[in-house]
């Protein structure tokens, strides 16, 4: 009995030291941020990595997900005669849920996998070591542009993949069963507002890519510095990551759509 | 190592192309144009009961979209709902007499507001009030008189 709750205990007091660890990390790391405009040419160089290199990714998965909710979003709509409104169902379910979130998911995976190696190898091989020692701070130089690209290109990456699932839905709605153009897009313009719909999803695709980008870099500058903490890291961003997005965007929800 | 100048094109294609789709979801998807309020004159309309009609649903008249529901606020002197009407300021050649009602789009749809144009001669301004009003027709209600009338009908039918 006391052996399960201690080790609850050393668990819970883990975690929280952990959380702390992490959110002084973030402090640091925003506090960085001012130096980092003199260098932008950095966080340039890391949307290349996290954003354009995540793009094929993005804009295949998009467009699958689009044509597959067109697909089974008919299947069901055409019972009840509204296969009119396959357009709103399409843009409904990709601009509120999965554009920011599968999107976010397939972002831990691709981009987020790779900073938490690449920084977790630095600090393995003493690189990060070797900067302090010439007295350059790697926060702000080898953190922060990691993180301002990945907070940046997470909004983008959502919109790209929303608006390719729409292109996708379209495809096969509109191309594939026959469903009237017109009627596809006036009842999607009519039902989905801005601020409502477009404008929340972009707020969450930026929450997550905060999180997601927080989460890959602290794993890689925690982690420890031996090929095996590295791979325990890398796999740790991917499932932290995830649970973490899920998580939020469930609160994010039930705050935004009541 | 991809060299400077092709890193930063890609990076510039790619925000571009961010843009691009947030500007895609808010035209296209989102049609932002007809949810901004548009230049036009408010009129007022009580109804008994608005059902379930809700900010921003269609005024059409003839069936042409001309301007959308606006507030919707209760007058508790009357116990009556007053509807705003924003009306786009191309169409400002309704008649005095005009008649508003609620109907709904399909059997399921989406309730709106329709207005009738009447014979005066001279037009609504910006403030006026519509007199003349029809409620929104509440499914319950109609089925509750359908099934009266048919229960006094069978009642006079088992007298003859």
């Amino acid at each position: 009995m006391t052996g399960w709750l201690r080790y609850l205990g050393r668990y819970g007091l883990h975690f929280f030291e952990r959380l702390g660890r992490a959110s002084i990390f973030l402090s640091q790391v925003l506090l960085g941020l001012p130096r980092l405009i003199l260098r932008f040419r950095l966080v340039i160089q890391q949307l290349y990595f996290i954003g354009v290199l995540s793009l094929l990714i993005i804009v295949v998965s998009g467009l699958f997900v689009g044509m597959v909710l067109g697909l089974q979003g008919y299947n069901t709509l055409v019972d009840f005669g509204a296969e009119e409104s396959l357009g709103v169902m399409v843009a409904l379910s990709l601009v509120r849920e999965l554009g920011p979130v599968v999107a976010a998911l397939l972002f831990a995976g691709r981009a987020g996998s790779a900073l938490t190696a690449e920084i977790g190898l630095m600090k393995a091989t003493e690189q990060l070591s070797g900067m302090e020692m010439m007295a350059v701070d790697p926060l702000p130089r080898v953190i922060a542009p990691r993180f301002v690209a990945g907070v940046i290109s997470m909004p983008l990456l959502a919109a790209i993949f929303s608006a390719v699932g729409v292109i996708g839905g379209y495809f096969v709605g509109v191309g594939l069963l026959g469903v009237d153009t017109g009627a596809f897009w006036s009842q999607m313009q009519a039902k989905i507002s801005w601020s409502d719909d477009i404008l929340n999803g972009v707020i969450k695709s930026v929450v997550f890519g905060v999180v997601a980008t927080w989460i890959a870099v602290f794993e890689g500058y925690d982690a420890i510095p031996t090929s095996e903490g590295v791979s325990r890291a890398t796999t740790r961003t991917v499932v932290h990551t995830s649970l973490a997005i899920l998580g939020v965007d469930f609160v994010l929800t039930a705050l935004m759509f009541e | 190592m991809v060299n400077a100048r092709v890193v930063e094109i890609w990076v510039g294609l790619f925000i571009a192309g961010g843009i691009a789709a947030l500007f895609v979801l808010a035209m296209k998807v989102s049609n932002i144009s007809s949810f901004s309020k548009v230049e036009g004159y408010e009129l007022t309309a009580r109804f008994e009961n608005v059902g379930g009609l809700k900010k921003t649903a269609p005024v059409t008249i003839a069936g042409v979209r001309i301007g959308r529901v606006g507030e919707i606020n209760f007058d508790d002197t009357t116990y009556e709902a007053i509807v705003h009407l924003n009306i786009d300021k191309k169409f400002d050649k309704l008649p005095t007499d005009t008649t508003a009602g609620i109907f709904t789009a399909g059997l399921l749809g989406e309730q709106y507001v329709s207005l009738e144009a009447g014979g005066e001669e001279n037009y609504m301004k910006d403030q006026d009030e519509i007199k003349i009003t029809q409620s929104a027709l509440v499914l319950e209600q109609v089925i509750g008189q359908f099934l009266f009338s048919k229960a006094s009908e069978g009642g006079n039918g088992g007298n003859n």
